[in-house]
């Protein structure tokens, strides 16, 4: 794939998680055709990720980015569909759809931004975000415990699911890749410090560790991703972590239309006399 | 009994099959050439409770309910109950013998009949349905004919029963054959062959009554290669629906007033991405979760405000089965011109009738190409345009397709810049204008009777009971079927001189009269209905007599 830069200028914190995705991605593209490709964002500064990008793209709504990008790919499945979305529009505001498009394995690829917490309103806890996180609406620090977001995907259904992180951009591209290659619903994690509001780029370095490339079973996919949890214990398995063959959704309900066939009104209404 | 214009009620509990009895009575008087309009009640439960089927048979096209019956078949004793005291001086019952006891009429066991020949319970419709054909004079042959086409699960013992009860009637009536048969058509399945027509490839949707017709009848019209797709809520459904039509795909959604209400957010997308996108919203009465299997239009001036920002959208309220087809499929079209969300703003009492359809007017729905990129210039998603109409392309081909929810440039890059923010929204104002001069260029208002210094504006399925008296009693009727941009030009034509402008809706807030007031008409009365029940004439022309 030839230059991906466009005209717009990049708006992140010098430093952001990011960029690291951001030249991730552009590594992934290189084995596929511009016009195959269309990406989808949601909001926040992971979305912004679109703008940087000269491909097609649909910039959706909090939340409901991975539902037009089901659609997107119920329109035309011979697209590959990737959206860009944050903890909080994947775990938060969209995250029945998520689970959805999981179950019904829809063929899209789902880039989690995890900075675990909404940086671009100034820092809020998210659902990804670490028991007494003290931000701007926890000044006291959050009451809850976060959500596990690879196990909520394993107990969805999900044929595709994966850690990697910003600052591995080579394990970043290599997962990217094999996520959209993946026929179904793929979803990757992706560890993404937030410079400005929440700074871990020490504790994952610490913390991280590659898994090889075995296929698993769901109970010992399960067990890995239980390893870390989220609060600040265990050590953080990097790779896939579960896959399976299974047909996609869209793939099912394109087989069922003919194409080009001709559309005949008069005898649809032979069934109403 | 006037043999031109007569109303036959079926009456049962839920389970009983009410319903289908009466869609094949009314079958067998299409046949014969009558006009058919059904109005259909029933409540929010599978089994138990009261349903019924109102069923105008005439000569003359009609489109609404009459209060007085003429024939009233009943399944069960309540339906004896609600609706005997609606029965005209010379009408007739014809009961359920085995559960109906002590009244003046013909009675047949039909329980007794299905249980002797080993038929299941639902069969006793069928036995009431053979009873009622020899009563009105009918062949046998005739009957089978429409039962065999009616009934798929177990025709042999339905005819078995059918005759039994039909054998063991006289003829007491003897109806005419006037003429050819017309195709039976509900509102929502006028709506669905209109759009298919005008080129639907896409229909996703979440289950919500009265707008459920519409995905059972699409999910199994075979023959029209729709792709339909029932997903997790209806802020899922549109918004898939927006990425189908952003790869080319014509779509549609379709739900009531609580469904709709979640969608609005992505009307907004739809109109800020310049997405084209067909919504149904069928409405019962509410607020809230209202009353689901009743009728109402308390949802205009939410419809017609729906979605947050400067964006004005098609909305269009069609007023009888014709209309359905006809401007469904010009709301396929116009979304498709403009780029923009339509709105069929319908209700329960269009959606879920059913009418006689007159087949002559399919030619009249075409698919209308889109503006598409001619491939000269590197492609700009938001092209600045004089009539603020950007050209389409799709991803997949060779230009880059940014389409986005963000005010953003020509290209489709998000901005903030002050002057491109203005450019935008002019460019898109300008297409507002374009849509508007659309409208007023199109045939968009009905308006029927003249010589009257007094009119009745109503809109969506009020039409035909409204059309019915006002031509029974001189007045003259104005009914927009487009709702915005409103056609404010001819709505002003059609009420030059009028002294007296009175409203009818189905809804307690006179909303209609308030988006009038907005367009400089001033309405003297508003009669309105807000029980969810149809109006009937005997009522309606009482209350306009007295004006």
């Amino acid at each position: 794939m030839d230059n991906l830069q466009t005209k717009a200028i990049n708006t992140w914190c010098p430093g952001c998680g990011n960029f690291g995705v951001l030249a991730a991605f552009k590594k992934a593209m290189e084995s596929y055709k511009k016009e195959d490709i269309v990406i989808v964002s949601d909001i926040g500064c992971s979305s912004k990720i679109i703008d940087y990008l000269d491909l097609s793209s649909f910039d959706s709504l909090h939340g409901r980015s991975i539902s037009t990008a089901s659609g997107i790919k119920l329109g035309n499945p011979n697209l590959k569909v990737i959206v860009f979305i944050g903890d909080g529009g994947a775990l938060n505001e969209g995250i029945s759809h998520l689970i959805h498009l999981a179950k019904r394995n829809s063929d899209i690829t789902v880039l989690m931004h995890d900075n675990r917490l909404f940086a671009l309103t100034t820092g809020q806890f998210t659902a990804a975000s670490p028991k007494g996180l003290k931000t701007r609406s926890t000044p006291d620090g959050s009451i809850e415990d976060p959500l596990n977001p690879l196990e909520l995907m394993l107990d969805s259904n999900g044929t595709f699911i994966a850690r990697s992180y910003s600052s591995k951009i080579d394990h970043l591209a290599s997962i990217i890749k094999k996520a959209i290659d993946h026929e179904g619903f793929s979803f990757v994690e992706i560890l993404q410090p937030c410079i400005s509001f929440m700074d871990n780029f020490k504790f994952y370095n610490e913390k991280i560790y590659e898994l090889g490339e075995e296929q698993r079973t769901k109970e010992q996919a399960r067990k890995l991703i239980e390893e870390w949890n989220y609060n600040g214990e265990g050590k953080i398995p990097l790779g896939i972590l579960y896959f399976e063959a299974k047909d996609s959704y869209e793939k099912i309900m394109n087989e069922k239309i003919i194409k080009d066939k001709e559309v005949n009104i008069e005898k649809c209404l032979e069934a109403h006399l | 009994m006037n043999k031109k214009d007569f109303s036959i009620l079926i009456g049962g509990a839920a389970g009983q099959g009410s319903r289908k009895a009466g869609l094949i009575i009314a079958k067998i008087f299409s046949d014969l050439g009558y006009k058919i309009y059904i109005y259909d009640d029933y409540q929010s439960l599978i089994r138990g409770g009261h349903s019924f089927s109102l069923i105008r048979v005439s000569e003359k096209e009609y489109n609404c309910s009459k209060k007085k019956i003429d024939i009233l078949l009943a399944l069960d004793e309540r339906t004896i109950k609600e609706h005997s005291r609606d029965l005209n001086e010379d009408g007739l019952i014809i009961f359920n013998q085995d559960k109906v006891k002590e009244v003046k009429g013909v009675g047949i066991a039909i329980e007794s009949i299905v249980k002797e020949l080993g038929g299941i319970a639902i069969m006793a419709n069928t036995a009431l349905i053979g009873g009622f054909a020899k009563i009105i004079g009918l062949d046998f042959d005739f009957l089978k004919n429409i039962l065999e086409k009616e009934i798929s699960k177990g025709i042999e013992k339905n005819l078995e029963v059918a005759k039994k009860a039909y054998d063991l009637e006289e003829a007491k009536l003897k109806i005419e054959d006037i003429g050819e048969s017309m195709p039976l058509l509900t509102g929502n399945e006028a709506l669905s062959l209109g759009v298919v027509a005008a080129g639907l490839e896409t229909y996703i949707a979440y289950p919500m009554t009265p707008a459920t017709g519409i995905l059972h009848y699409l999910a199994e019209l075979k023959d029209c290669n729709v792709l339909v797709s029932q997903l997790e809520n209806e802020i899922a459904v549109i918004n898939a629906a927006i990425g189908a039509a952003y790869t080319g795909k014509r779509t549609m959604v379709g739900t009531s007033g609580g469904g709709f209400a979640l969608m609005t957010e992505a009307i907004s997308l739809a109109a800020m991405s310049e997405t084209p996108i067909v919504i149904v919203n069928s409405q019962r009465p509410g607020p809230a979760t209202g009353v689901p299997t009743y009728s109402g239009q308390g949802d205009l001036l939410f419809t017609l405000n729906s979605g947050h920002g400067d964006l004005i959208r098609f909305v269009i309220a069609p007023g009888d089965v014709n209309e359905m087809f006809i401007w469904s499929g010009k709301a396929m079209n116009l979304a498709w011109k403009y780029q923009t969300p339509v709105i069929l703003l319908t209700e329960k009492d269009l959606s879920e009738a059913t009418f006689s359809f007159d087949k002559n007017i399919l030619s009249e729905v075409k698919k209308e190409e889109a503006l598409m990129w001619d491939e000269k210039k590197e492609y700009q998603r938001y092209e600045i345009t004089e009539n603020g109409i950007s050209p389409l392309a799709f991803p997949g081909g060779d230009a880059i397709v940014k389409a986005t929810s963000y005010e953003h440039d020509e290209y489709g890059i998000s901005t903030e810049d002050e002057d491109i923010i203005k450019q935008m929204q002019d460019k898109r104002l300008r297409k507002f204008e374009s849509m508007k001069n659309e409208i007023e260029n199109t045939e968009s208002v009905n308006v029927y009777g003249d010589n009257s210094d007094v009119a009745v504006v109503c809109f969506g399925s009020l039409k035909g009971i409204v059309k019915s008296v006002c031509e029974k009693i001189g007045i003259k009727m104005v009914q927009p079927i487009v709702l915005e941009p409103f056609p404010q030009k001819q709505v002003l034509e059609a009420l030059k001189g009028i002294k007296k402008v009175v409203c009818v809706e189905a809804n307690a807030l006179s909303q209609l009269a308030k988006v009038l007031a907005q367009n400089g008409v001033k309405v003297d009365k508003s009669i309105l209905r807000y029980d969810g029940r149809p109006f009937n004439e005997e009522d309606l022309e009482d209350q306009l007599k007295n004006i």
